[in-house]
């Protein structure tokens, strides 16, 4: 059969009748498009104006902010202080640490993201002498200066309480959604109480709990550490969430695949690990991105438990010092900046993994 | 008498179903049914929808559990104990009516993934067996595939060298064309006409008179749970004894 023929137009032709179609089709539709194109076009000068043309850039000193009378931004607020709001109370002098740390975590982000690391034997590597070249890093000894964890804040301590908190939940998750759906009927009610229980309650609950109400059932002068009580809180927390995503996935593979899988004789754990994991976690890789980035930012609750992660971090540098501290919207806007990219490097790579991993056809 | 019939003449029985009745629910889906199965026996299940015939072969690899009665596989008697089910399944291959490869896997990795986790076996030894059943299904050509790219028969071929890949004793099928497009049900005939000939114990539930005739030793006949008649085809088709086989196959062989 010939193709139908096909019209030939210029780019800018089609343009022209996109916008036609989309934007200018009727008389109110018209007014409509004019009235959202001005607001966004005055709003946008306004910003541009106060962000770029007319802010205070560089390490400049607070006097020349306080000239701009509001009519610009202090980018300087930023400039003065990244480092406090990048590393919290952290010892100055020891401040490259953290740094190497952040960076050192990233690589290990961005490695673990890659194709050719996706073997366990690799990936327990990586992350088992990465976590450790990082503590190290963090909390010294072995020729560092120690810095105890009281004195760890800003972004080492939003990324490390955000990856741990979902890459340690997610084992848990999983084993709660097949508890859930088991057929044994102890298994199947402990699962089923701790998702509910965990779910019920808000985050600032779980943290309070592991704060302050556990050290109460510890015997007297046995105590762990703040941070790791937190963090194992944020753990517990998410792995209920992970759960129930995971638990969406396993519904939705057929009865066909675990009667294949049993029928050639794999049994429980086996069909599991090489026939419905695979498929069920592959089909929820948007939603289980999408809680990924609900932790990452949740992790700004830290601070009702006196950890200073990056947000508090930034509020903190900017507020308690009487100098600067009109310009904290300046610093909210860095701090939103730096979740924004981390978020949409995320949500970007979570749709190059479906593309990539759904590149075989289904049945 | 069988234990006397297995010495004397060497009649192998490899299944052996006795007064087994299962139920779903208040449904009675199996009612008193026994049957022996002689090892190189074909056989061809056959009857109205609803009949339990599919639920029959897959009370015999533990796919479903019975109420009562005993089901008896090459000397394992399955008892609903994890353990007898699955030392018969690895032994049992099955072919499903709507193939149920694993779509994530390719063609090859479908093949090999039960020899190397369940026989553990060298994956090496498991390709190349598993290449040689491709190739006996004539399907070689596509090993590297996933199974979303191929055609239904063809998906049905893997699934047949999926289940060979096992070296299994006895090879169930569950209505293996009836999901299939005309134009390929042949192509799976063809490979199970081949596999009979090879000698494989097979029970197939299937409406193919075609290969009935062709390639059954007995053919029985199922309706409202229970065996109504069997026989070898040549009897079965010419001279069929109970008025509701009559009907059954009055109605399918009018098509």
């Amino acid at each position: 059969m010939p193709a139908p023929p096909r019209i030939h137009r210029s780019p800018v032709h089609r343009s022209v009748l996109w916008l036609r179609a989309n934007l200018f089709s009727s008389p109110g539709n018209t007014i409509t498009t004019l009235v959202v194109l001005g607001l966004l076009a005055w709003l946008g000068t306004r910003f541009f104006e106060w962000a770029v043309v007319n802010a205070s850039f560089g390490k400049a000193s607070v006097a020349t902010c306080n000239a701009l009378a509001g009519h610009g931004a202090c980018w300087s607020v930023v400039a003065n202080k990244w480092r406090q709001m990048l590393f919290g109370i952290y010892p100055q002098a020891e401040q490259w640490r953290p740094a190497l740390a952040v960076i050192l975590f990233c690589l290990m982000l961005v490695a673990s993201a890659t194709r050719s690391m996706w073997h366990a034997r690799r990936l327990i590597a990586l992350w088992g002498l990465g976590t450790l070249v990082c503590t190290w890093l963090m909390a010294g000894g072995l020729g560092l200066t120690p810095v105890p964890t009281a004195l760890w804040g800003g972004l080492p301590i939003t990324l490390m309480l955000a990856v741990f908190g979902t890459l340690l939940a997610f084992p848990l998750g999983v084993l709660l959604a097949l508890g859930r759906r088991s057929q044994l009927p102890i298994v199947r009610a402990v699962s089923i109480v701790y998702i509910e229980l965990i779910r019920g309650v808000p985050l600032i609950t779980v943290l309070f709990m592991a704060s302050i109400m556990f050290a109460l059932f510890l015997p007297e002068g046995v105590s762990f550490d703040k941070l790791l009580r937190a963090q194992i809180a944020i753990i517990l927390f998410n792995a209920a969430y992970i759960a129930e995503v995971v638990r969406g996935g396993l519904q939705a593979m057929p009865k066909g695949q675990y009667e294949a899988a049993h029928a050639l004789g794999l049994g429980y754990w086996r069909t599991q690990q090489l026939v419905i994991l695979p498929q069920a976690l592959r089909i929820t890789i948007p939603a289980q991105v999408n809680s990924f980035i609900d932790n990452f930012k949740d992790t700004s609750l830290v601070i009702i438990v006196s950890i200073f992660d990056f947000l508090y971090a930034v509020k903190q540098s900017v507020v308690s010092d009487l100098e600067w501290r009109h310009y904290f919207v300046e610093g909210y806007l860095f701090a939103m900046s730096i979740y924004w990219i981390f978020c949409f490097a995320m949500s970007r790579y979570s749709l190059w993994l479906e593309s990539h991993l759904n590149r075989e056809h289904r049945t | 008498m069988e234990e006397l019939a297995q010495l004397a003449g060497g009649v192998e029985e490899i299944i052996r179903i006795d007064a087994l009745n299962k139920w779903f629910g208040d449904f009675h889906v199996l009612r008193d049914i026994s049957l022996r199965v002689r090892r190189g026996e074909r056989i061809v299940i056959c009857g109205p929808s609803g009949s339990g015939k599919s639920t029959l072969i897959r009370c015999l690899n533990g796919l479903e559990t019975h109420q009562a009665g005993t089901v008896v596989v090459d000397g394992i008697e399955l008892t609903g104990t994890l353990k007898s089910i699955e030392a018969v399944r690895s032994d049992i291959g099955m072919v499903f009516q709507h193939f149920n490869l694993f779509p994530h896997l390719t063609v090859l990795d479908n093949c090999t993934l039960a020899p190397i986790w369940v026989r553990k076996q060298p994956r090496a030894r498991a390709e190349a067996a598993a290449m040689k059943f491709l190739q006996r299904v004539r399907i070689g050509d596509q090993a590297h595939k996933y199974p979303g790219q191929l055609s239904g028969g063809q998906q049905q071929r893997v699934a047949i060298a999926r289940a060979l890949c096992m070296t299994p004793r006895i090879m169930l099928f569950d209505e293996p064309t009836s999901a299939l497009d005309p134009e390929m049900v042949k192509e799976v005939l063809d490979t199970m006409v081949d596999l009979a000939k090879d000698g494989m114990t097979m029970l197939c539930v299937t409406h193919e008179m075609g290969f009935a005739r062709a390639v059954a030793d007995r053919v029985i006949f199922m309706d409202r749970g229970e065996i109504v008649e069997e026989a070898p085809p040549i009897e079965f088709f010419a001279n069929p004894k109970s008025a509701r086989t009559k009907q059954f196959l009055d109605q399918i062989l009018d098509r």
